[in-house]
């Protein structure tokens, strides 16, 4: 889960950079930016789900 | 791409005196990571600190500043839909070529010896009481060596996010006049990277996932840090804003004002909101949010009003608090200084702030950037650039490294406490201990 986590976040900012270098001002960019921001968010989810905690000893 | 003006002699007497000025912001973060810490752990902490400092100024010397270079300098360019992105610089190592007589790229050099020292500083707070010296050192090493210094030229040097003005059409591009993104959020996600890879430290959680408090063992040495910090901020602000955001350089005025503000707002809002949540004001989390307040406002100190300073601050102060909670009991993320919280939330906050608060000046230009959503837009494809490159880009770094150089420190150690296990003596040695913590048990 976690690799797939920190690939999403590339994925993510890949589409944000495309969106700046490729596409003309107006709503598709901003659309395509917030799609990234999304693919980001969830990738930042899975990568805090996916690190284990180090408990502590059981009573 | 344009050579930034020459300083006059008065600007760079200004930001020689102003980054002299940096170590000192430096000097306070390990008083708070060490305050922060336990007490057999405190040698060790400040001793990292100053290993830290030292192997980042080394390794920004060789190959950081040539990699971060300045604007007009050499860089590596690619196209894409017929335009240039510059994505690093290409200058000589050993800073060659370079100067050093005041002139703007030298002042930058300096500048960025001892940022990249403090941006390594901050991943320290995060792995205090279990990252071994070595490890530290290795981990500053790529961080000064390549993370900050690729970041800090995509916004200082001329790169591509800079350029989101010409190249995107976003504002006047990503804008971050004192390094709210460059030195305190790469530092955070540096940080958040090795917490993660470090995980907690033993005790920290209980059988069902709950934090218990371990508290730090020194709040004195962590005020005196606040109050220090205070100290280099303000030079790291003023040196920035006149060198990469082309201020005047009595604009220093108002940055060092803005600074202060922006760091008591902070703190006071940290301690109004722990004495509400808590019934007393907390120190470690009043000193988490001044060091957020800081964070929080460098990105925008040179274009903002006093007034807008505060609620920067005081946005900063709150967000820091509930950061810092968040972290720990949600995410189960030990991080004992708070620093990811301080320096990463509070800084990505700052990065913000420009968007929403910042009046931006280029060139003698002044643009209210009120109703300018491009502006604001460009400071969250910087945000993204963060989380979404940075982020990675760090925890593959240090995972690697992890793989090849073990960073936690062995159990025993832990328990036996940094000082002893890897110093061979404590920073107290006329304290006596009472109590069991040193006796092994069974995990």
């Amino acid at each position: 889960m976690k690799p797939f986590g920190f690939l999403l976040l590339l994925s993510g900012w890949g589409i944000v950079f495309a969106a700046v270098g490729l596409l003309a001002t107006g709503g598709v960019r901003i659309v395509f930016l917030l799609s990234g921001f999304g693919v980001e968010l969830i990738g930042l989810v899975l990568v805090a789900r996916s690190h284990p905690i180090l408990r502590g000893p059981k009573d | 791409m344009t050579s930034p003006p020459a300083l006059s002699d008065i600007g760079a007497l200004l930001c020689t005196v102003s980054i002299l000025l940096i170590p000192l912001a430096g000097a306070g973060i390990s008083l708070i990571n060490t305050g922060l810490g336990r007490s057999r752990s405190a040698s060790h902490l400040m001793l990292s600190s100053i290993c830290i400092i030292s192997s980042a100024a080394l390794v920004y010397f060789v190959c950081g500043f040539s990699w971060q270079g300045y604007p007009g300098g050499p860089a590596y360019q690619f196209f894409l839909a017929g335009r240039g992105w510059n994505w690093i610089a290409s200058g000589p190592f050993f800073l060659r070529r370079i100067d050093l007589d005041g002139s703007p790229a030298s002042l930058a050099a300096l500048l960025g010896i001892f940022s990249a020292g403090l941006a390594g500083l901050i991943p320290l707070g995060s792995g205090t009481d279990r990252w071994r010296l070595g490890a530290a050192c290795a981990s500053t090493t790529l961080l000064a060596g390549f993370t900050y210094p690729l970041f800090a030229h995509w916004v200082w040097g001329g790169g591509w996010l800079a350029q989101l003005s010409t190249v995107g059409g976003f504002g006047r591009g990503f804008v971050d006049a004192a390094g709210s993104s460059t030195i305190q959020v790469v530092g955070g996600l540096t940080a958040l990277s090795i917490a993660w890879i470090l995980g907690p430290r033993h005790g920290k959680y209980t059988a069902a996932g709950m934090p218990s408090a371990i508290p730090g063992h020194n709040s004195v040495l962590v005020s005196f840090g606040c109050l220090l910090a205070l100290i280099g901020w303000t030079g790291l602000n003023s040196a920035g804003a006149v060198l990469f955001s082309g201020v005047e350089p009595g604009s220093a005025v108002r940055v060092a004002i803005n600074t202060a503000l922006s760091a008591s707002s902070a703190a006071l809002m940290a301690a109004a909101i722990t004495r509400v949540r808590f019934g007393k004001p907390d120190a470690s989390l009043t000193a988490n949010g001044w060091i957020g307040g800081l964070a929080a406002s460098s990105a925008a100190c040179a274009f903002v009003v006093p007034a807008e300073a505060i609620v920067i601050g005081g946005i900063a102060g709150a967000l820091v608090t509930f950061s810092v909670e968040w972290f720990e009991l949600r995410l189960s993320i030990d991080d004992p200084s708070g620093a990811i919280s301080a320096h990463g939330m509070a800084g990505l906050w700052g990065v913000v702030s420009v968007g929403l608060f910042g009046n931006v000046t280029q060139s003698g230009v002044s643009v209210t950037n009120a109703g300018n959503s491009g502006q604001l837009l460009a400071q969250f494809v910087g945000i993204a650039t963060l989380i979404g490159f940075v982020l990675p880009l760090t925890y593959g770094v240090n995972w690697f490294l992890n793989r090849i150089y073990s960073q936690r420190v062995s159990s025993d150690g832990e328990r036996q406490g940094m000082d002893l296990h890897e110093l061979g003596a404590g920073a107290y040695p006329d304290f006596m201990t009472h109590s069991e913590e040193f006796t092994p048990h069974k995990l």
